[in-house]
């Protein structure tokens, strides 16, 4: 699988290319700006971006509008954005097309190399990875939410996990249930927010993200 | 000896008696035409506004009026050493002509301006000329009694002052007075001078009261800036201390310790890694909240319209942004800007009971430029600036930057705080 790597600070960016390497991943490029970013996108066709926030020239949102720009190019290009923070804004935004394959994650999750690298196949097969944290501003702002007042504490819990992007699989691991039960419990979330069903795991996910940020 | 330094100090003041009466003659030359240039162009350019000519000529003109007077202070200063300060208002350089005419014309010192013309013209034009007059015109009556009496009496009695000439000896009688004015020259040529360029002070300087206000008003916004940023940064000085700085002792400890457990018990070593790992995560959390309470990442990334909004995003209470910001404010003030609404938002959250927000930023051109924020809730109302409450923090804030809160909240709502911050965008 081939990875373009973005990241201005060279521990950094070593530290990433050292770690996906070790998992089999093929580094096409690790970049360290901007401009170097778009052009390695347009020409490496890579199957996976993996994208820092904050990139020079400008030091501003860069890496986040190269990457937002190719996949507007390139519809359903997956791309994983990391940054120190995370903000509900630029989730948003990531998202805002529809198409999948995004993932948005703060650095700190890369020290979990597992679960990282999982993320990042996952964003590469067109799947979602939403950083935790965004998912429980998401939910803590719903609070008042009648129908997901009506979720039982194990609903609420495979939902955030659901809406972080994890497969039932994974879900039904860290839970340690079976994957039926999860399935179940999913079913029960879908029926409960009067969501449509989909046997697509994506689409799933992208409904469950949409039901928490709409009319904000 | 003595009459070297005597002759030396006549020399010199005999030059600065002339040189008065020269400059003082210049300036009466020129000031009548244009006074009465300037006058006019003004008066015909800002009657033109309304058939919108006026609009795209007055700044023009009122630049041109502003040079002249610019030109008066430095020679103010070069040839008499009064200092006459300007107080212009500062305009965006990308203002349309529309604000420019209007910022202008509201200026007070472009005021002071096209009254000092009026005044230049008459009492300015005879102070500048009386030098003159006192200097050249005893000469005339030495003439008249050297000799020029008999010319000038052949059509009758010619009157030299309040002198009647009418033969050789009122002729010295005139010269006699002449002496008079000259050694009044001697005396008073400089020294009138300089009253005329005082008369253009009292006239075109801002004058002290409202600089003094202005002193007061910076003191005690100042004394505040500091003591908020020395206490921030005590702020800041304890969170790090007890928090991310005492997190990565421990954890340097816990892997000296892992190091020592490796050979012997290295299932407790991996106990204590997975718990030394989540220190570090427990460290950048920290770290994290730290640097949004400085400088928000957003405000730095994108700008204080996407760095409300993602703080509104935050918030439990349902908030609608709308943002009308061409451009961007300088950074300190976008950083005071944006803790103002924190604020603002954060006292509505806890107090109002509101359960939604409107906040609104835009920024009005007019007048050098002025961002306009308005943080709206439906709540119960009855907020104050005071008494302990956030909004009087956010008000010295707001002062660094001649920024001012006003609150609407009457018992029962809805509360209404708007912020008005002087400044341009770029």
């Amino acid at each position: 699988m081939r990875v373009v790597l973005a990241e201005d600070l060279f521990l950094l960016r070593d530290g990433l290319v050292r770690l996906l390497e070790a998992y089999g991943f093929e580094i096409a490029a690790a970049v360290e700006s901007g401009p170097e970013l778009t052009r390695a996108l347009a020409d490496l066709e890579p199957d996976v971006a993996v994208v820092d926030v904050r990139l020079p020239p400008t030091h501003t949102d860069e890496g986040l509008q190269c990457a937002l720009r190719a996949r507007r190019a390139r519809p359903g290009l997956p791309v994983l954005v990391l940054s120190q923070h995370v903000e509900q804004l630029y989730a948003r935004e990531l998202l805002a097309d529809g198409t999948g394959g995004v993932g948005y994650l703060l650095k700190d999750r890369v020290f979990d190399a597992e679960q990282f690298v999982d993320a990042v196949r996952r964003v590469a097969a067109g799947g979602t990875a939403m950083d935790p944290q965004v998912i429980q501003q998401l939910l803590s702002r719903r609070a008042d939410d009648r129908p997901l007042g009506r979720l039982t504490p194990r609903e609420a819990e495979v939902l955030e996990l659901m809406a972080q992007g994890r497969s039932n699989a994974a879900i039904a691991a860290q839970l340690v249930v079976t994957e039926r039960a999860i399935a179940k419990h999913t079913s029960n979330i879908f029926a409960k927010l009067g969501l449509e069903v989909s046997d697509d795991d994506n689409r799933r996910v992208l409904a469950v993200l949409a039901y928490l940020d709409r009319d904000r | 000896m003595t009459t070297n330094t005597n002759s030396g100090s006549f020399r010199t003041r005999a030059r600065e008696v002339l040189l008065a009466a020269v400059r003082g003659l210049v300036l009466a030359l020129v000031i009548l035409p244009l006074s009465v240039l300037c006058i006019t162009l003004t008066a015909v350019s800002v009657s033109l506004i309304p058939i919108g000519v006026g609009i795209v000529t007055t700044p023009w003109v009122l630049d041109g009026v502003r040079e002249v007077a610019d030109v008066r202070r430095r020679l103010a200063y070069e040839w008499c050493g009064v200092r006459i300060r300007s107080a212009y208002r500062a305009l965006p350089a990308d203002a349309n002509p529309w604000a420019r005419t209007f910022g202008m014309l509201r200026d007070p010192q472009v005021g002071r301006d096209v009254l000092w013309l009026f005044t230049d013209m008459t009492a300015g034009f005879v102070t500048a000329l009386l030098p003159a007059v006192l200097l050249f015109y005893p000469f005339e009556g030495f003439a008249v009694a050297a000799g020029l009496w008999r010319v000038l009496t052949l059509g009758g009695t010619y009157w030299y002052g309040f002198v009647p000439v009418t033969g050789q000896a009122t002729a010295f009688g005139a010269a006699a007075t002449a002496a008079v004015l000259l050694v009044g020259a001697w005396h008073l040529c400089p020294r009138l001078l300089t009253a005329h360029f005082r008369l253009t002070r009292a006239v075109l300087d801002p004058g002290k009261g409202e600089l003094a206000e202005r002193v007061k008003v910076l003191t005690e916004t100042r004394k505040d800036a500091v003591d908020t940023s020395a206490a921030e940064l005590r702020r800041i000085e304890r969170d790090l201390h007890d928090g991310a700085q005492a997190r990565l002792v421990a954890m340097g400890m816990d892997l000296g310790t892992i190091e020592m457990l490796l050979d012997k018990d290295p299932e407790k070593a991996r106990q204590l890694l997975a718990q030394t790992r989540r220190a570090s995560v427990e460290a950048l959390g920290e770290l994290r909240d730290l640097v949004r309470g400085i400088h928000p990442p957003v405000l730095a990334e994108r700008g204080l319209g996407d760095a409300v909004r993602a703080l509104a995003l935050r918030l439990p209470v349902p908030a609608e942004v709308t943002v009308e910001l061409p451009g961007r404010a300088d950074a300190p003030v976008e950083s005071a800007a944006y803790f103002a609404v924190s604020e603002v938002l954060t006292n509505a959250v806890k107090h109002s009971g509101a359960d939604r927000i409107w906040v609104d930023l835009h920024h009005v051109p007019d007048g050098g430029g002025m961002l306009r924020i308005s943080v709206t809730d439906h709540g119960r109302g009855g907020a104050v600036i005071g008494a302990g409450s956030g909004l009087a923090g956010v008000e010295r804030r707001l002062g660094t930057f001649d920024g001012v809160l006003a609150v609407s909240s009457p018992a029962g709502g809805p509360t209404m705080v708007t912020m008005e911050i002087p400044c341009a965008l770029s």
